[in-house]
């Protein structure tokens, strides 16, 4: 695989990842702004209403009649956040030129559809269709309202919410329901021209298509964006708890409890010198099934029927995940924590730990054979300039010594619990 | 080895039967870091029935599959799932209504890895306090599918479609079910049908195929079996057995599960129907389909919105699932569209768009060794050739669609199961 990368204009970057591999190629444009209370809506609901018709293909039946013609190209969008950002982005999945039945080439076709589909909205009266807006909006709304239906995601939102309260971290990346259903078009419109004038711009490919080719289609079809902007990204990161331990509970109908637990790591993030300690750690104590929670919490002890850990990397937190009997949640709590106390003291294997960074670096080699698992990590790696890239970072997680995961792990605090419990009665 | 080609796909599948019965097939692809391997029984939630080694047929609990497959790690060394992560790669498993498959990936020591992946799913170990910690945690697991209203729609959805055939049967079991099993239950399961003839090897990735076959034949044994015979329930009768059923659980809007039960594809023709009542859902329910787009703007669909057709020995069916105001009015609304495209006829612009999309869209999944592999094995298991999609597409016309709408898309043999918000 060749690896390259450009500048396109201040604030515009290119980068393609040649390669034969896989069957198809993927294009990624994405929209990065600071994560707030007053865009967050907008920023979410703006690619839904691009996403019901362009100029050319005014609505969803055409547009996707148009992605069936490029033999069912993937076109759409998606709401991500990484640490305090907001990235609004469209991707585009489509099959290599290789094995079009015609002979013809997908990848400028589809670079171009996308362009439409961002730059070019059908208009009405100079701003979105109100119906497309309202009817956008109701589902936005709906997608918030449903994040309730998962319970193991839900918890781990809701402890989210309230241990980052006062942090742009836990605004909600899809915004507000009730904004949702509100927004004007004209307002919603307003919002779109910021956004393309305003947000740091990322391309990414992957694919069989050299970098001339790809930049080519870029500048096709996303001559507009290609202008100099000065946008950023920044994201703030707390390295201890504001105060001692809080513990929410909230009450539901459901007939098993969760249990979720946050930590700050410390200040430790993926651009510290201590990131690979922190991933070795949180693969020991609770990332892997042969993981300390997994072993004892859940195997040995069978007090969950799941209980994982997993860190973001961006914004320097551990959350501790777990699904447990009403009965049991004290007992759970302290058999978590104890564990992570097994970690502090250093009382884990030399198995053990070549095991934990062994999952590690399998992780960040296979994620090499996903188009869109290597576009994930890259964006990343592109908004916060990671020290860490491909291969140093394997090696790095290769010499991790015990005392290096001791020390990641004395640095995690706990700041905030969340329990759901079922209703009485 | 045999080696398949598929010169429109650009890929070779290197095959053998070894003397056991076991088929393996391996697609060796240098350029990817990962190997993945797939280790598939024939044997899954439905198969509560079936005739052991004295001819007797024999009856399970509900829930037996699943429950072996997660007691299949066990040892008398300890848990080869713990043997596996501590070479870096995380083994799992997935248990369906016909088919239990255990796999793993990873970047290393594929053939250590892959030994012992064989020699667990192969030689079985249970004892009863191991039985009895294990109901434990599935009751638990069992509890959580209970609060998922997706999985409760779909269950639900099936217990109306179905009366006879087992599909109906919960994967998992329900709490009581599973406290009958014992640890003799499971090794009885075990000998019925963990047996090399009714099971097959997928592996792909970074792999040499020559050693693939080569562990495979050391590792397991070498008697000679053949597929386990397995009842399907008495005769299912082409309706369904209720048109409707509702219950209320905590969810923000009501969804649904809308079912339309099919018939059996001919003999060698299962993929063949697949591929028809793929492109049949796309017709109606695809974001490119006149109905899924009149019901979008109207405010009755969104796009949580998705379809799909299953086949298992014995049955076959559309799902199609998702959240509406009004449910009821979404199956009226499919069912007048249905009547009235088996009538004027589907668009042949349509059709053609949706294939070429269908063929596009099953290109793009070969990225995934994982994808790939259980395809291969589940076609396998149908006796047929998944990677020969480019040509089965081209022998599928319109009327073929048609004629399932016609056939499939009636009241008669339409259930609706609806989750509804409290209150």
């Amino acid at each position: 695989m060749q690896q390259h990368w450009k500048r396109l204009a201040d604030g515009v970057e290119l980068a393609v990842n040649q390669t034969e591999k896989f069957k198809t190629g993927l294009l990624t444009v994405t929209l990065t702004i600071p994560l707030r209370e007053e865009t967050a809506t907008a920023g979410a609901l703006i690619p839904e209403v691009l996403s019901r018709g362009s100029a050319r293909y005014p609505d969803m039946e055409k547009l996707s009649a148009a992605a069936d013609g490029l033999y069912g190209a993937s076109l759409g969008p998606a709401v991500r956040q990484r640490g305090e950002s907001q990235c609004v982005s469209f991707l585009c999945s489509f099959i290599d030129d290789r094995y079009a039945l015609d002979g013809s080439a997908v990848l400028e076709p589809a670079a171009a559809l996308m362009g439409e589909v961002l730059l070019d909205p059908v208009l009405q009266d100079g701003a979105f269709r109100r119906d497309y807006v309202e009817s956008e909006g109701d589902n936005l709304a709906d997608r918030i309202r449903a994040r309730i239906n998962d319970k193991r995601s839900w918890t781990v939102f809701r402890l989210i919410q309230e241990m980052c309260a006062g942090e742009a971290y836990a605004v909600d990346k899809l915004g507000d329901a009730g904004r949702a259903q509100a927004m004007a078009p004209e307002e919603l419109w307003a919002g779109y021209r910021s956004l393309l004038s305003g947000a740091k711009v990322t391309f990414i490919y992957g694919g069989a298509a050299g970098p001339e080719r790809v930049e080519d289609a870029v500048r096709r079809s996303f001559g507009p964006l290609l202008t100099g902007r000065s946008a950023p990204v920044d994201c703030p990161v707390e390295a201890e708890p504001k105060g001692p331990v809080r513990t929410v509970t909230d009450a539901m109908d459901v007939t098993q409890g969760k249990l979720a637990l946050g930590f700050r790591t410390g200040g430790v993030t993926m651009g510290e010198g201590g990131y690979p300690a922190l991933l070795v750690c949180n693969a020991l104590y609770g990332g892997s099934a042969n993981s300390k929670l997994f072993l004892n919490v859940r195997e040995k002890m069978s007090l969950c029927y799941y209980a994982s850990s997993m860190l973001d990397k961006v914004k320097g937190l551990m959350v501790v995940s777990s699904g447990v009997e009403f009965s049991q949640f004290d007992r759970a709590q302290e058999a978590i924590l104890d564990q992570l106390e097994a970690v502090r003291r250093g009382d884990f294997t030399g198995d053990e730990l070549t095991a934990a960074a062994r999952t590690v670096t399998n992780s960040l080699r296979s994620r090499l054979d996903s188009q869109g698992q290597m576009e994930e990590d890259q964006l990343t790696r592109l908004l916060f300039h990671s020290r860490w890239k491909g291969e140093d970072l394997i090696r790095a997680v290769e010499s991790v010594t015990a005392d290096r995961v001791v020390e990641a792990a004395q640095k995690l605090r706990l700041d905030t619990v969340y329990r759901l419990t079922g209703k009485e009665g | 080895m045999d080696q398949l080609e598929y010169t429109a796909l650009g890929q070779t599948v290197h095959h053998c039967v070894l003397p056991n019965g076991l088929r393996v097939y391996v697609d060796a692809r240098r350029s990817y870091s990962k190997q993945f391997a797939f280790f598939a029984v024939q044997y899954g939630g439905m198969n509560l029935r079936f005739r052991g080694e004295d001819g007797e047929w024999l009856d399970t609990p509900a829930g037996v599959a699943h429950f072996l497959e997660h007691k299949t790690f066990d040892t008398e060394d300890g848990s080869a799932l713990q043997r596996m992560a501590a070479n870096g790669v995380d083994p799992n498993a997935f248990t369906s209504s016909s088919m239990t498959g255990y796999y793993f990936e990873g970047v290393r020591g594929f053939e250590e890895n892959l030994r012992t992946l064989l020699s667990f799913v192969s030689v079985p170990w249970f004892t009863p306090e191991s039985v009895d910690k294990e109901q434990g945690i599935i009751a638990q697991e069992i509890r959580m599918c209970e609060d998922d209203p997706n999985d409760e729609a779909y269950y639900r959805l099936l217990e109306a479609m179905y009366t006879e055939h087992p599909i109906r049967t919960r994967v998992a079991g329900t709490v009581e079910s599973i406290s009958r099993i014992t640890a003799d239950t499971l090794y009885q399961c075990h000998r019925a049908f963990y047996r090399p003839g009714n099971m097959v090897l997928c592996a792909a990735g970074d792999i040499d195929p020559q050693r693939v076959a080569d562990i495979a034949r050391e590792v397991l044994p070498p008697e000679p079996t053949t597929a386990t015979p397995a009842g399907c329930g008495r005769q299912e009768p082409p309706e369904v057995g209720a048109r409707f059923t509702r219950r209320t659980m905590p969810v923000s809007m009501p969804l649904f599960a809308l079912g339309f039960k099919g018939t059996l594809p001919e003999e060698g023709g299962c993929l063949r129907q697949r591929l028809v009542a793929e492109l049949t859902c796309d017709v109606l329910f695809s974001p490119s389909a006149p109905l899924y787009n009149r019901l979008y703007e109207q405010g009755l669909l969104n796009s949580s919105l998705g379809s799909f057709y299953s086949a298992v020995p014995g049955c076959s069916f559309i799902v199609a699932e998702g959240e509406s105001r009004d449910p009821e009015l979404v199956r009226d609304e499919v069912l007048k569209e249905a009547a009235r495209l088996s009538r004027e006829g589907i668009s042949q612009e349509l059709w053609d768009r949706l294939k070429k999309a269908a063929y596009g869209t099953m290109v793009r999944r070969l990225n995934s060794l994982e994808d790939t592999c259980i395809e291969m094995a589940q076609t396998r298991f149908d006796g047929e050739d998944y990677l020969s999609f480019p040509q089965v597409f081209q022998s599928i016309e319109r009327a073929d669609g048609e004629a399932l709408l016609r056939e499939w898309f009636v009241e008669g043999r339409t259930a609706l199961s609806v989750i509804a918000p409290e209150d």
